[in-house]
């Protein structure tokens, strides 16, 4: 079986906005989005007691390998980097379709992603992947399992508790819940370092550099502003009378 | 512009974020059309989105009895497709978002997400997107023919129609693609406790670690209760085991945007706050004066909470009568 999850290298620490193009400054350093390490761990518990390859898949600047190493060093086999300066700003549309261009070429019987990312992009990419490839999906998995040809995926929605059945091949994004991430080691680390790591290009995928980038991007940031700010804050301290003072705050701005 | 609204239902009601999407649509364009995807009892549901603006409904029979992206993508897409719509609305949840997301890759259409509000200036559609956790609103548009939004829970209060109508209802007989066809739901088991659900509620009280243990979070469902509301927690809370995964507010929880927030003994975290600081009023109840809930609150209140909740439940309770 062949497992591939999709990661992202995100910025570390506050997000600040590059002034010129109303995009992620993704200057300064990063790190291996959290959910991801959720989605790098099952894979890897999947690999364990079967015959499994599990390969990681990016797109990112050249730094997002350090990513791609921190996944290996936690028991991924391989990694491939999409990295050219055209693939650089692209929105959700456009990263589908350099994501799933390396599926199509890895061919992989199950995708992982994590169902957040911190930098607030891409949140849900699986499903345009997904639908890129053709195969079904499921989202917010909170228990997977993969049997014969199947993937059997729990999972908590707004109204209640679904049981999913996907044939394989098929896409899964995974919840935090699902899992606790293994943590590196220092010979994992090291192990890492041997690791294959692939780099293409958007050429390599057979993608026109008009489909991919700020050129093959649908969406616009025009502008950025101050939100509203909240005012007239009251705080009070608590000598007996907070629950009717908070009462009278309800009742009053008809909140009750 | 030519609107087409997804209206997500369960159990034979329109969600309310879904008729807040169709109330503002109504208001940008008066002949919003309106889809519905489920069994064959979607009548009922057509006059509600009539009532919320919708001049035309379409409904389509499900490829089967438990909703999945899949055949709702399908749909969708050969509406589109075949009627011209360009702009595709919908409000966000685990389905919607699935939705939007599959329907911007078929149609290679841009998808704008997380949106607070849709405007029309000089005839270009922009939408609100608060980034970077929220410090910044930033005005995005689309550069495709086809645009599709996705907006939090909570943006738009559902209202009826300035001029109420009955709906053209147009059914339609889908064909679902062949991977649609292959995910299935083998079990669904809805939540017992009917009280409202986050995204759809006016009040969610939310709890932390200052509630102190899984029985701590009876305060929050018995003020929730009293105020008809719904309950949330903080993903340290749901970490501990004190509330389901479900209920988590915050970057790896929900986004939400009710008329009140109140949070019990919560710190404020910033994770958090990126999930709720969008709502309307904030009360905080927490024994640190320094927690940063109160730099976010329009009412903070330095107290415990097993002491000051017990007794707002009592005050509230006995003026329900």
């Amino acid at each position: 079986m062949k497992i591939a999850v999709c990661v992202k290298h995100v910025p570390t620490g506050t997000l600040r906005m590059r002034p010129d193009a109303g995009t992620l400054d993704r200057s300064g350093p990063g790190e291996l989005n959290a959910t991801d390490k959720n989605a790098i761990e099952e894979a890897l518990r999947l690999k364990e007691g079967r015959e499994a390859e599990v390969v990681l898949v990016t797109m990112g600047p050249a730094a997002a390998t350090e990513s791609l190493r921190t996944g290996l060093a936690m028991g991924a086999d391989r990694a491939v980097l999409v990295d050219d300066d055209t693939v650089a700003g692209s929105d959700l549309v456009a990263t589908s379709r350099v994501l799933a261009g390396v599926l199509e070429r890895e061919t992989p019987d199950l995708v992982l992603f994590g169902q957040q990312t911190s930098d607030g992009g891409g949140a849900v990419l699986w499903a345009a992947v997904a639908e890129r490839l053709r195969r079904p999906f499921v989202s917010q998995a909170t228990k997977l399992a993969v049997g014969d040809g199947v993937v059997t995926v729990e999972r908590e929605t707004e109204v209640g508790n679904d049981t999913i059945e996907a044939a394989l091949p098929a896409v899964v994004a995974v919840s935090d819940a699902l899992n606790e991430p293994r943590y590196t080691s220092l010979k994992g680390m090291m192990a890492a370092k041997k690791k294959p790591l692939d780099t293409l290009t958007a050429s390599d995928l057979g993608l026109a550099g008009d489909a991919v980038g700020i050129a093959g991007s649908q969406t616009v940031v025009l502008g950025t502003g101050a939100p509203p700010a909240r005012s007239g804050a009251i705080t009070i301290e608590d000598e007996g009378s907070a629950a009717q003072a908070i009462f009278d705050y309800l009742t009053e701005r008809d909140l009750v | 512009m030519s609107v087409l609204v997804f209206l997500e239902h369960h159990e034979h009601a329109i969600s309310a974020g879904s008729l807040g999407v169709l109330t503002r649509a109504a208001q940008l364009d008066p002949d919003v059309a309106a889809v519905l995807v489920g069994d064959d009892q979607l009548a009922p549901l057509a006059g509600d989105a009539g009532r919320h603006g919708a001049a035309t409904v379409f409904t389509a029979v499900d490829a089967f009895p438990s909703p999945l992206p899949g055949p709702r993508i399908d749909v969708l897409a050969e509406l589109v497709q075949e009627h011209g719509f360009d702009t595709i609305l919908f409000s966000n949840s685990v389905l919607a978002a699935d939705v939007a997301a599959g329907l911007a890759a078929r149609l290679d259409a841009g998808i704008n997400w997380d949106l607070v509000d849709l405007e029309l200036r000089d005839g270009e559609l922009i939408g609100k997107q608060p980034m970077l956790q929220d410090s910044v609103l930033a005005d995005v548009g689309w550069r495709s023919p086809r645009r599709i939004a996705l907006f939090r829970s909570g943006s738009f209060e559902p209202a009826p129609a300035a001029s109420e109508r009955e709906p053209a209802v147009e059914s339609l007989v889908a064909n679902f693609s062949e991977h649609t066809m292959a995910a299935r739901v083998t079990e669904r088991t809805l939540r017992a406790d009917e009280g409202p659900s986050l995204a759809d509620t006016d009040v969610i009280v939310a709890g932390g670690i200052g509630l102190g243990s899984a029985e701590g979070f009876e305060l929050a469902e018995q003020l929730a209760a009293a105020l008809n509301g719904a309950v949330g927690a903080t993903r340290a809370a749901v970490y501990k085991g004190w509330y389901p995964a479900s209920a988590q507010i915050g970057q790896t929880g929900k986004t939400v945007a009710p008329k009140l927030y109140v949070a019990l003994g919560i710190s404020g975290a910033v994770q958090h706050k990126v999930g709720m600081q969008n709502s309307k009023t904030i009360v905080a109840v927490n024994k640190d004066p320094h927690a940063p809930i109160f730099e976010f609150s329009d009412l903070a209140v330095v107290g415990d909470v097993h002491t000051v909740v017990p007794e707002l439940v009592e005050l509230l309770r006995k003026h329900a009568g």
